[in-house]
Parts: structure tokens; C-alpha cells; sequence
């Protein structure tokens, strides 16, 4: 366990010294750079600002320096909100980023489950089946298409939530649901066909021998078995909502760290936009470590390596 | 020989049906036994037919009695969709209401003008903040959105099949560090990655070098797709590869003496074809939607050209506490939604078709 975390972190380092080394060397390479603007700055200010940002200095040498600096974590100023650090604007978007996905991902998982287990225990029934074209509906939708069908419904047909902001309760529950949907969609799919699998193994039929309840047999026994696709699919799954994260926040105005990486992006913020991809393959690693170990947990065959 | 058997001509009579039967016995090939099982997945046919039909509409566009896409119009702006009133072109102001053409679509355009004169269709989808046809745009995103998904996908495709069948042939050291590499691209965010090269590229310098090179931001953008989603297929294809390259007409071809090279290209790939289309068919759709999403949030088709992300996003930006014109969001989102159905339903259909161990289900 112990070695398998040790060479996970391993990989991360070098993961993240990959990402680093290439967006360091696109940035540079790019001629003019991040203080060419409509005005032309005096050339004192320039020098200045190129002395604040270290670009005076030969390659190498800024190579070197941010790499020390990112690994004792420390981002650097934003280039175009330069009052803040990197560290600044990550710590006041990512509690918001991540209980917005957090909430997404509960919403997946319940929703998802107790639409495949429904489905899986009704086969072939009415039930079954619109259940199973609501999820392929989700899977091939977009997440702002999804978006726009739940604020016209939901916000102005029949105005139940706000159709935007942040701060009160009631503005999570909108984009979780968009964020969430495909991702539900998914999982049903997934613990459906896990526990038609499951259900029709040796063990299920012993514990109905034995006189369990049927909702005793497929909450403890045969659940488990069925979890092991969906264990696999939440690496991916987090990935998405991350990505998902940038579409969902733009358009429900939420100040999480998607909408600066949007807006890092579009204003030619390096390190801004820097900060926030390592912040990000941090996260995707870390997530899909997590979901290695719980695979082990629901199935005790699997050996960590 | 020579010796004359009682049963000659008797045997000879029977070797000539068996040969009469084994002729009338029809081999099957592998694509006509898929197109079989295909045909009887109505599901997948409806789709199959939609996807030809849509791509026959988009590829003839300028043909059909659309409104022009770039035709402002400020007095009808936001104006909800409409059976009634028809609308029209102006015959003298094709250039700036349709935007530069090619040779193609200016002679498509000039065949329209002849077959309908300046009528056009009403505007059964309404019309955006600066009053342009929807509809129409609609049809002209659908251009870029099929371009770019079968593009992009075939550029993913050439990379990961030779990268796959490469790293899956010669095996030992080379395919494992061939393997480890795709790993660690595994590992990094992509997404992030390619709005970061996105957003370093389109700087305006290097834009402008690009274009000396005949370079545009959708090309880029076929490249960069192109580059991500081959992971997946040099994976597949090595798999298979492997499996395959122990059989002995690998080991024939090797006896007669051709080259490696040619083994790979002509003996290998050919027989992963099955599964490369699958997986075909999965990522077309999947490249759209990332198309779309980047076009979403402004950083992938650019105005004035039109694609359906950009649609939809535009919908969004006009959404107000008091006023929704949902036509701008419904129709980008159902135009965007139908083709990835279709497309998602193709793919699964296409791989209950082709995946041998379904067979005779």
C-alpha cells in the first residue's frame, strides 16, 4: 500500500514536471509575451515589470527558478490582475470549484444508482426502459445544451431556482444537476449492467435460499458486486466534471476557478493559466488514486501494485 | 495413372457436383456479415440514413433557399420563429451576406440564385441579436461542425494506428517506452492543455506567421484534437496488433521477405480495420462535442464564421433576468443534440456489428 502510494506520487512528479516543462517552453517561445498591450510601455516601466517578472533574465535561469518556485508551490503573481498571486485566486476559487463538484458528483451517484438498480431489479419493464432512454438522452447531450433546457424549464417556465449567482443554497442546485446529468447518465447505465451480472451469479441465489428480504439481498450483497464498474468510471468521471466545470461556471456565473481559467485563457494570463493546469492534473491524479484504492475495496481480489 | 479405374467417370461425376456445390455456397465477407447484422439495428439505420442525410444537406447548403447567414438586419432582431412571412436575399450583396466563398460554393450559391431567385425560406427558427436567420446558421455550423469531427478524427487516426501497430509489432524495450510515454500523456488534463496551446497560439504574432503559412485557427484545431484523442486508438490497435502479429501469414509475409514497414501497413492494420472503425464511429461524435464546447467558451471557431457551440453560447449571453429567447438556445442545442444521437447510436450499433464475439446473437 505504502509503495503503491510512494510510486503514485512518483508518476504525479513526473506528470506534472512533463506539463510544467511544456507549457513553460510554449510560453516562452511565444515572441512579445504577456506585457505587449494596445500601449506601448515606457521603456522604464518595462524594464521594471520585466525585472518583477523575471523575463530579463537568460532562459535557463527562469526555467530553473519556476521550477523551484512550483515545486515550494508557489505560483507567482497573475500577469493581468496583478494585485493577486496565483495562490491567491486558486484559494478563493477552488472551496467554490469544489463543492459545486462535489454536489455534482453526489448528484450523479444518486441519481445514477437508484436509476440502475431500479432498472436492473424491473428489467424489460415500462420503467426499464425510459429510464434507459433518459440516460442515453444524457450521455449524448452536451452539458450546456442540458444547461439551457433546465434554465428555461426550471428557472423561467416554471421559476423555481435562479438561472444564476452564487452564495445561497439554492444557487448549487441548478448546475450540479447540469454538471452531474451525463455522469448519472452514465452510472446507471454502468450499475445496470453490473447487477444484471451480479444478479444472476451463485451467491445472489444462496442468499435468497438462506430467506433474506429481496431489498436486503441487493442492498448488501448484490450492490457491492455491481459498484466495481462504477469504482472504474469515477476517474473519468471527475476528469469530466472538471472540464464540465469550465462550461457550467460561465454560464451560471459561478466564481469558481473554471471561470478564471476561461478568462486566464482568453486574456493571455500565463501564469495564471499555468498555475491552474498543474492545479488541475493535481487534482485528475489524486482523484484517480483514490478510485484505484476503492477499487480494491469492492473487489477484494484486486491487488495494488 | 495410366491404369483405367472402373470408377472413373463416376468419381469425376462427383468431384463436378462437390465443385458445383462449393461454387454455389456464397463466402461471406466480414463487411457484408456486419452490414447484415447492422440492418437489422433499426435503431442504427434511422441514424445511419439521418447522418447521410445531413451530411448531403450541409455538403449542398448554398444550394438550398436559406436565408443569407451573415445578413444583418437590426429592425428583426430577436424576432421568434415564424411560418408566415418569407424571406429574401439580396441578389447584389451576395458577397457580404454570405462571407468570401470558395469556387464551389459560389457556384452552388449562383445555381440557388437561378432556382429560387431571391425567395427564402421564412425564419422557422427565429433570428439573433442582429436580426440574422438562425435557421440558416444553423445550416453553415453544421459545415465546420462535420469538417472539424471528421477531420480532426482522422488525423487522431493516422497517429494512433501507426503509432499503436508500430509500438505493438516490434515489441521489448521500444514498445515499452513507446507505452509508458502514452501513460503520462494519459495522465495530463488535455483540455486545459489545449486551451493553453489555443490560447498561446492565437497571440497575435504568431497568428500572423501561421497565416503567412496558410495556417488558421481550424487547422490548428484539427491538429491539436487530432493530437489528444489517439491515445485511445494507439492502445486499441496495439492490443490487437499484438494478437495478431504471431499468426502465420504475419509469418509468411516474413518468409517472402517483406520489410517491416510493410508488414505493419499492409498486413496488420488492414486486419485491426474492424475495430479502428468502431472506435471511428465513437470518437466523431466526441470531437464534435469537445469542438463545441471550446467554441462555447470563445476559444474555437471565431466569429464570423458560425458553428453550433458558438450558437448556443451566443443563446446564453442574451439570457436576462426578465427575457429568455429560448429559440437561440433550443434549436444550437437540438441541431447539436440529434447528430451526436445519431452518431452515439451508429457507434453502438456499428460495434454490436462488427465484434465477432456477438456474433449470431
Amino acid at each position: 500500500m505504502v509503495y503503491f502510494l510512494l510510486k503514485r506520487l512518483g508518476w504525479m512528479a513526473a506528470t506534472l514536471w512533463v506539463v510544467f516543462t511544456l507549457s513553460f517552453l510554449l510560453m516562452r517561445s511565444v515572441p512579445g509575451g504577456p506585457l505587449d498591450q494596445e500601449r506601448v510601455l515606457e521603456p522604464h516601466i518595462r524594464a521594471n515589470l520585466e525585472a518583477r517578472y523575471h523575463l530579463d533574465e537568460p532562459l535557463w535561469q527562469q526555467y530553473l527558478r519556476e521550477l523551484s518556485n512550483t515545486a515550494r508551490f508557489d505560483l507567482g503573481y497573475s500577469y493581468k490582475m496583478g494585485d493577486f498571486t496565483v495562490n491567491e485566486i486558486i484559494g478563493q476559487g477552488l472551496p467554490v470549484s469544489a463543492s459545486l463538484g462535489i454536489l455534482a458528483m453526489f448528484f450523479a451517484l444518486s441519481l445514477g444508482l437508484t436509476a440502475g438498480i431500479v432498472s436492473a431489479v424491473r428489467r424489460h419493464s415500462w420503467l426499464d426502459f425510459s429510464l434507459m432512454s433518459l440516460a442515453t438522452i444524457g450521455i449524448a447531450l452536451p452539458n450546456f445544451v442540458v444547461a439551457g433546457m433546465t434554465i428555461i424549464l426550471f428557472a423561467f417556465v416554471w421559476p423555481l431556482f435562479p438561472a444564476a449567482g452564487w452564495g445561497r443554497w439554492i444557487d448549487v442546485v441548478l448546475p450540479a444537476f447540469c454538471l452531474g446529468a451525463p455522469y448519472a447518465a452514465y452510472i446507471a447505465r454502468l450499475v445496470r449492467s453490473g447487477m444484471l451480472d451480479v444478479l444472476g451469479q451463485d451467491y445472489i441465489r444462496t442468499a435468497y435460499a438462506k430467506g433474506l428480504l429481496p431489498r436486503d439481498v441487493i442492498l448488501r450483497h448484490a450492490i457491492k458486486g455491481a459498484m466495481l464498474p462504477v469504482a472504474s468510471f469515477m476517474g473519468p468521471a471527475v476528469a469530466g466534471i472538471l472540464t464540465g466545470s469550465l462550461v457550467v461556471e460561465q454560464i451560471f456565473y459561478v466564481p469558481g476557478l473554471g471561470i478564471h481559467f476561461v478568462e486566464a485563457a482568453l486574456q493571455r494570463d500565463y501564469t495564471l493559466a499555468m498555475g491552474l493546469v498543474m492545479i488541475y492534473t493535481v487534482l485528475l491524479y489524486t482523484m484517480n488514486t483514490v478510485v484505484d484504492i476503492s477499487y480494491s475495496f469492492f473487489d477484494p481480489r484486486v491487488k495494488l501494485e | 495413372m495410366g491404369v483405367a479405374s472402373p470408377h472413373g467417370e463416376q468419381d469425376v461425376e462427383r468431384y463436378g457436383r462437390l465443385l458445383d456445390e462449393a461454387q454455389a455456397i456464397k463466402g461471406v465477407s466480414l463487411a457484408k456479415d456486419a452490414w447484415r447484422r447492422l440492418r437489422r439495428n433499426r435503431v442504427a439505420m434511422i441514424s445511419l440514413w439521418f447522418l447521410v442525410l445531413l451530411s448531403l444537406v450541409t455538403f449542398l447548403t448554398p444550394l438550398l433557399p436559406l436565408q443569407a447567414p451573415k445578413q444583418v438586419d437590426t429592425i428583426r432582431a430577436f424576432s421568434p420563429p415564424t411560418w408566415s412571412t418569407a424571406g429574401s436575399i439580396d441578389a447584389n450583396q451576395v458577397d457580404a451576406h454570405f462571407g468570401a466563398q470558395n469556387a464551389f460554393n459560389s457556384l452552388l450559391l449562383q445555381g440557388r440564385l437561378l432556382l429560387f431567385d431571391d425567395w427564402a425560406l421564412p425564419s422557422l427558427c427565429g433570428t439573433d441579436e442582429l436580426g440574422r436567420d438562425l435557421l440558416s446558421r444553423l445550416f453553415w455550423g453544421a459545415r465546420i461542425a462535420l469538417v472539424v469531427g471528421i477531420v480532426a478524427t482522422l488525423v487522431s487516426l493516422v497517429i494512433g494506428v501507426t503509432y499503436g501497430a508500430v509500438s505493438g509489432y516490434l515489441g521489448g524495450a521500444v514498445d515499452n517506452l513507446m507505452m509508458r510515454i502514452v501513460d503520462v500523456l494519459y495522465s495530463i488534463p488535455f483540455i486545459f492543455v489545449v486551451i493553453f496551446l489555443i490560447t498561446i497560439l492565437s497571440e497575435k504574432s504568431i497568428k500572423a506567421r501561421l497565416s503567412d503559412y496558410g495556417i488558421d485557427r481550424i487547422t490548428i484545431f484539427f491538429f491539436v484534437v487530432g493530437a489528444i484523442y489517439w491515445l485511445t486508438m494507439a492502445r486499441v490497435v496495439r492490443g490487437q496488433v499484438i494478437s495478431l502479429k504471431n499468426e502465420q501469414f504475419i509469418e509468411a509475409a516474413r518468409t517472402i521477405g517483406a520489410g517491416r514497414a510493410r508488414i505493419i501497413f499492409r498486413h496488420l492494420v488492414p486486419n485491426v480495420s474492424s475495430v479502428v472503425i468502431v472506435y471511428l464511429t465513437l470518437t466523431i461524435p466526441r470531437v464534435m462535442l469537445f469542438e463545441a464546447f471550446l467554441s462555447f467558451l470563445g476559444l474555437g471557431v471565431q466569429p464570423p464564421d458560425v458553428s453550433w457551440g458558438l450558437l448556443a453560447n451566443a443563446g446564453f449571453k442574451v439570457i436576462t433576468p426578465v427575457k429568455i429567447y429560448w429559440w437561440l438556445i433550443v434549436f444550437p442545442g437540438l441541431a447539436l443534440g440529434t447528430t451526436l444521437f445519431a452518431l452515439n447510436f451508429l457507434g453502438d450499433g456499428l460495434r454490436d456489428a462488427l465484434d465477432p464475439k456477438l456474433k449470431n446473437w
